[in-house]
């Protein structure tokens, strides 16, 4: 087995940044990733990176992928990072397919869609139930709704599903919704959404496909006859295989100024990390500078 | 080999584009169902796969849920 110099894991901006560092100092490294993109590619419209005063999310990060495309970059795609382990100074890194041995390590695996954890949340996944508003919100057309989460997401997803869907039951389990004031009043002035505060999702009902949800509000339990539920409760860091590694309360890798992680020889980049902003053009900016940590560092071994 | 290629898409989701411009990519022909527009359409897609999210891909009869590239590359022998 080669023992690289560097494995990247992740292939949205972070990651990709990273990697064509790293191919332009002729590093010896691969990137492993379950998909190219990651989160940025949900992104309908992006206004603020470089370059591009209007792209949409996919277009970008094909943009990306030719990029990264022009260096001859090893990506093994489709593959899930399951556990990684160091070894004396051998950092191993074990998929779903194989085992991977370097001398350092990038973890830019960014963040998913965050999960209810109710019952019925699994087993109606695509078939009702969806993390994607912008993706599957057509097919829900004169149907009822129900929209969980009370931030911009999830306003953003009643949005568009307000001229499709019959009726949206906009649900949160606080007391107030956090979504900018600017969400709240655009949708306030729509009139086929009922907004639900202090109301806990139980358990969403079905039979082949989902035909309602188990609600709680004011101790008193209730069925809601809805076809569709969109879960936008926020996002979580891929970072469940990096045992070991220092996280914060949210799950997020700690880093520092370098992108130094407590473990030496790795690293971490963009949305996976404590870093506070999660835009496109930062999760960029810190791929690149993890690698030119990444090289100080194998310069100097 | 004539085969019969079909993707169910909406015009907004993102795989849904990466899943066409990885078929364009690779020379091949399909029939892009836009399921938004097409109520027929979405209503089969949902009967026959059982699924209400998308993109789902069609190769001769057998169904990919999501953008499988891997399944997908099998399917065709790419």
């Amino acid at each position: 087995m080669s023992l690289y110099d560097l494995i990247i894991i992740g292939a949205g901006p972070a990651g990709i940044a990273a990697a064509i560092y790293a191919a332009r100092k002729r590093i010896d490294f691969i990137v492993i990733t379950e998909d190219i993109g990651g989160q940025a590619a949900y992104s309908a419209n992006v206004e603020n990176y470089l370059g591009y005063q209007f792209i949409s999310g996919v277009d970008l990060i094909s943009k990306f992928e030719e990029h990264i495309k022009k260096y001859n970059v090893e990506v093994k795609e489709n593959e899930k990072v399951i556990e990684i382990n160091k070894e004396k100074d051998i950092i191993i890194v074990k998929t779903n397919k194989d085992i991977y041995k370097s001398k350092t390590l990038i973890i830019a695996s960014g963040k998913r869609s965050k999960e209810l954890r109710i019952p019925g949340e699994k087993e109606f996944k695509n078939k009702g139930v969806s993390y994607c508003a912008t993706c599957d919100a057509p097919l829900f057309e004169g149907k009822n709704v129900a929209v969980i989460g009370g931030g911009n997401s999830a306003f953003d997803a009643v949005l568009q599903l307000a001229k499709i869907a019959n009726k949206i039951y906009l649900i949160t389990n606080i007391s107030y919704f956090t979504a900018d004031a600017i969400m709240q009043e655009k949708v306030s002035a729509i009139n086929n959404v009922s907004m639900l505060k202090n109301t806990q999702v139980l358990e969403i009902l079905g039979d082949r496909l989902v035909n309602g949800i188990k609600i709680k509000r004011e101790n008193r339990e209730e069925v809601i006859n809805v076809e569709g539920v969109f879960i936008e409760i926020g996002l979580l860091p891929n970072s469940d295989f990096a045992v070991g590694v220092d996280k914060n309360k949210n799950g997020e890798i700690i880093i520092n100024s370098k992108n130094e992680t407590n473990i030496e020889g790795i690293f971490a980049a963009g949305d996976v990390t404590n870093i506070r902003d999660k835009q496109i053009i930062i999760a960029a900016g810190e791929g690149a500078k993890a690698t030119l940590s990444v090289f100080e560092y194998l310069s100097k071994k | 080999m004539n085969r019969s290629i079909k993707v169910y898409s909406t015009p907004t989701c993102p795989y849904c584009m990466m899943a066409k411009k990885f078929l364009k990519d690779n020379n091949i022909e399909f029939e892009d169902i836009d399921v938004s527009s097409n109520r027929q359409a979405a209503m089969d897609m949902v009967q026959k796969t059982g699924q209400m999210g998308v993109p789902v891909i069609e190769i001769d009869g057998q169904f990919i849920i999501g953008f499988d590239k891997e399944r997908i590359k099998e399917l065709l022998e790419l």
